[in-house]
């Protein structure tokens, strides 16, 4: 297949990932500045800090970090390339630019999220209608992965997209831990106390696991936990573990179909082997904090690589 | 509906005639619309538009926001051809595409044509599409028209013209066959009681006829791709629609180089040569190198790679040249010249401004005549004498004045209607055909009907989409 074309799979991929989870961001932010008014600036702000979008808002509105501004900014802002808005265009362009790869099921779905999109955000949302605008973002995301396993073939193109999807949400997890670490460190809240619940819970709705960590852990609440079951834990889907081994398992995939061991297939297995096949507590032993910049880093240099590898661009 | 009465009309409509009776081909068709509910076909149609939405089959305007992309209005009720009407149509058609692919292949060899004194040679010399680098080339199959459009209107029961012929990059073909699908999806009812033939295999046909013009040095199977000049063009739908459909690669110029002589995209493995190009850029953009420098679209170097043999293009370089308005009214000459044959389908009368006498003619007539660009295309700077204003016409006047070589005239026709469907029923609106027409050494192939383009205004009659034109579902009837 064309290396533009992979290209245009992979980004689009990662695109209609990054919408799914700042929506999921601002439903979080959302909750927290509703129920916590006092501390709801520095909510809004930390949000903007993990959609890596801090900078650009301050450049156009300084420091006024209240809800209806924040929510447009993400949701709408025609300055802000990263909106939701823009960045599900930005996914609609590689779709069409990969059109002859796709199916017509998920070239449709794509193509109707960024037709509704266009729709419900043509104006500022409403605090009241901004619970249905954010579960219609994440709706017409769940459409796209439907289409998406239901109906593409399982060959390279897939394994393109599989890793931009992966790829993305393993960068999303660990911006929000690396947001929120200070709260996880053991000088704030020691193993066994238990920390702020709001806070905690926050980290949780951020990627959409909040009940299945109460299934799985108990009521039992815990930094060493919290951190174990995003960073380590395979079962849970957005956790950098699962992302992992996902982005492993496609790259493995294109290594056989393509007889050929690339620098990134070797870079992706080593993020697995040398940096999630340990116990949580080593992590916390070495430093959280240093543990995800240094993540954050392999994963930013491993998507450089699969570019460069599979010659997306010249 | 249109019971009881004519519509008391001086053109020919080819459902209704002046007797009110409802013409062979649609007789079928209209019983089944008089007994369906108006309500019911109203709501298809809208369903039809959200279709055409959703599937993104929309063309951008330019210079218009990229937001902006627009739908071509399509219309619920089919343009029925009945088999025998096609036969002759066909034949018409396939003696048209012979004769053009023989005078391209003449001109840019020993140019017999320009020796007999048939037809000028200032008219080749001065046609900005001649291509002095193709003289002597031998394409591939020798084929130069690989797929071309042969704009048909019809003024009377028996009476069918050629309005146009577009050889260099006919485009259309992907709202004949979306137009198709819409109509299976809508009535399929219809499709069991009426015999319509197939339009659905145009791609595999398509694909077919490029793989067997396939360069010297092509071995084994060949590769096909179709280079588009990206997703901000307007026809991008249509590009992205026929690679699809072929299975074949989409590349941009970026995509691709000269590697080994050959012509290579290049793929998440490597580079990867391609055998023919099926291109849907412009004969300019083809290769900065060799024609426009400034081109970001083509590939440098592929004309070197094109003229060892190294690859197809599709069409051919230099094919436009049968695209020009003036070297139309040649036609009828040009087909006898090389077949031997008088021309099975008339031209329309056609005057020449760059003849003086007909100049003259034209400037006393220009009220009532059409009048067009000879290099013109898409409805752009073309006069409708009996539609225009006193002021429009005297500016147009003055421009041929200045510029007579430029310009062609022809009789305004009383181009045949077919009903399009109206929330006050059934109203009559002008008509015109493209059929698609593919050329390989193994023969000719044309898809049944083709692409009926409707002016949806009353009374007008220019089809064109960039001048809000709609389309047809074409059928051609089976025996």
């Amino acid at each position: 297949m064309l290396g533009k074309t992979a290209g245009s799979l992979f980004w689009m991929a990662r695109y209609l990932e990054r919408s799914e989870n700042n929506a999921r961001l601002i439903d979080a932010g959302f909750r927290i500045a509703l129920t916590r008014s006092s501390t709801a600036q520095s909510e809004w702000r930390s949000v903007l800090v993990t959609a890596g979008q801090d900078h650009a808002f301050r450049q156009a509105h300084g420091e006024d970090y209240t809800s209806q501004r924040v929510v447009d900014f993400l949701l709408r802002d025609p300055a802000n390339p990263s909106s939701i808005l823009s960045v599900v265009k930005q996914a609609r362009d590689n779709a069409r630019t990969a059109r002859t790869y796709l199916t017509r099921e998920v070239w449709e779905a794509v193509n109707t999220s960024w037709m509704t999109l266009g729709g419900l955000l043509k104006r500022q949302v409403r605090e009241d209608d901004l619970p249905d605008v954010l579960a219609g973002i994440r709706r017409h995301s769940a459409q796209v992965a439907g289409a998406f396993s239901g109906t593409m073939l399982r060959n390279d193109g897939y394994n393109f997209a599989r890793i931009g999807t992966f790829l993305e949400r393993a960068d999303n997890t660990a911006r929000i831990l690396d947001v929120k670490y200070y709260l996880l460190l053991p000088s704030v809240a020691h193993i066994g106390s238990s920390i702020d619940n709001v806070q905690w819970e926050t980290i949780l709705r951020s990627v959409s696991a909040h009940r299945a960590y109460h299934w799985l852990y108990g009521t039992e609440i815990s930094a060493l936990k919290i951190a174990e079951f995003l960073i380590l834990y395979k079962q849970m889907p957005r956790s950098l573990a699962f992302c992992c081994e996902q982005m492993t398992d496609n790259l493995d995939l294109l290594r056989r179909a393509y007889d050929d061991e690339t620098e990134a297939v070797r870079m992706g297995g080593a993020i697995c082997r040398d940096r999630l096949s340990r116990p949580i507590q080593s992590i916390f032993d070495g430093g959280l904090h240093e543990f995800i910049t240094d993540f954050l880093r392999a994963n930013a240099a491993l998507a450089q690589q699969i570019e460069r590898d599979y010659r997306f661009v010249e | 509906m249109l019971r009881g009465k004519g519509w008391g009309i001086s053109f020919f409509d080819e459902m209704i005639g002046q007797d009110s009776e409802v013409r062979s081909p649609y007789r079928d068709y209209h019983d089944w619309f008089e007994r369906e509910d108006a309500a019911r076909i109203q709501r298809k149609a809208q369903q039809a538009e959200a279709f055409f939405r959703t599937t993104g089959i929309t063309f951008n305007v330019y210079g218009e926001d990229e937001a902006d992309e627009r739908l071509i209005p399509f219309d619920v009720v089919p343009r029925i051809i009945s088999a025998s009407e096609w036969r002759r149509l066909s034949r018409g058609i396939e003696q048209r595409v012979r004769a053009l692919n023989a005078f391209l292949h003449d001109i840019y060899h020993r140019q017999e044509i320009l020796r007999a004194g048939r037809v000028p040679t200032e008219l080749i010399a001065r046609n900005e599409a001649f291509l002095p680098m193709m003289m002597g080339m031998d394409p591939p199959g020798g084929v130069y028209t690989h797929i071309s459009g042969i704009d048909i209107v019809r003024t009377a029961a028996n009476e069918f013209y050629v309005l146009e012929d577009n050889a260099r990059t006919p485009s259309g073909v992907s709202y004949m066959l979306e137009n198709r699908e819409t109509m299976l999806q809508m009535f399929p009812e219809l499709f069991a009681k009426i015999s319509v033939r197939e339009v659905g295999d145009y791609p595999l046909n398509l694909l077919k006829s490029l793989s067997a013009c396939a360069p010297p040095q092509c071995n084994g199977t060949p590769t096909v791709a179709v280079l588009t000049p990206g997703i901000h063009n307007s026809a991008y739908f249509e590009h992205s629609f026929i690679a699809d459909q072929m299975g074949a690669e989409l590349v941009e110029g970026h995509d691709l180089r000269v590697v080994g002589g050959r012509v290579a995209m290049r793929t998440t493995q490597g580079y990867t040569p391609i055998d023919v190009l099926y291109r849907r850029v412009d004969d300019d953009f083809l290769d900065p190198l060799n024609f426009r420098p400034d081109s970001m679209l083509g590939v440098p170097g592929i004309w070197d790679v094109y003229r060892a043999g190294g690859i197809t293009i599709a069409n051919a370089p230099g094919t436009g040249i049968a695209d020009d308005k003036a070297l139309y009214s040649y036609m009828p000459d040009i087909i006898e010249f090389y077949t031997g044959e008088k021309a099975l389908l008339p031209n329309v009368p056609t005057w020449r401004c760059s003849e003086p006498e007909h100049l003259k003619e034209v400037l006393d007539r220009l009220p009532e005549l059409v009048v067009k660009e000879v290099h013109g295309s898409g409805g752009y700077g073309m006069l409708v004498g009996p539609a225009a204003s006193k002021k429009e016409i005297a500016a147009f006047r003055a421009k041929l004045e200045a510029n007579p070589r430029g310009y062609i005239a022809q009789p305004t026709l009383s181009l045949s209607t077919v009903p399009i469907f109206t929330r006050a029923g059934l109203a009559p609106r002008h008509v015109d055909l493209r059929p698609f027409v593919l050329m390989s050494p193994q023969g000719i192939t044309i898809t049944p009907g083709g692409l009926t383009r409707v002016a949806m205004t009353k009374g007008s009659l220019v089809v064109n989409s960039s001048q809000g034109g709609g389309t047809k579902d074409t059928w051609v009837l089976e025996d």
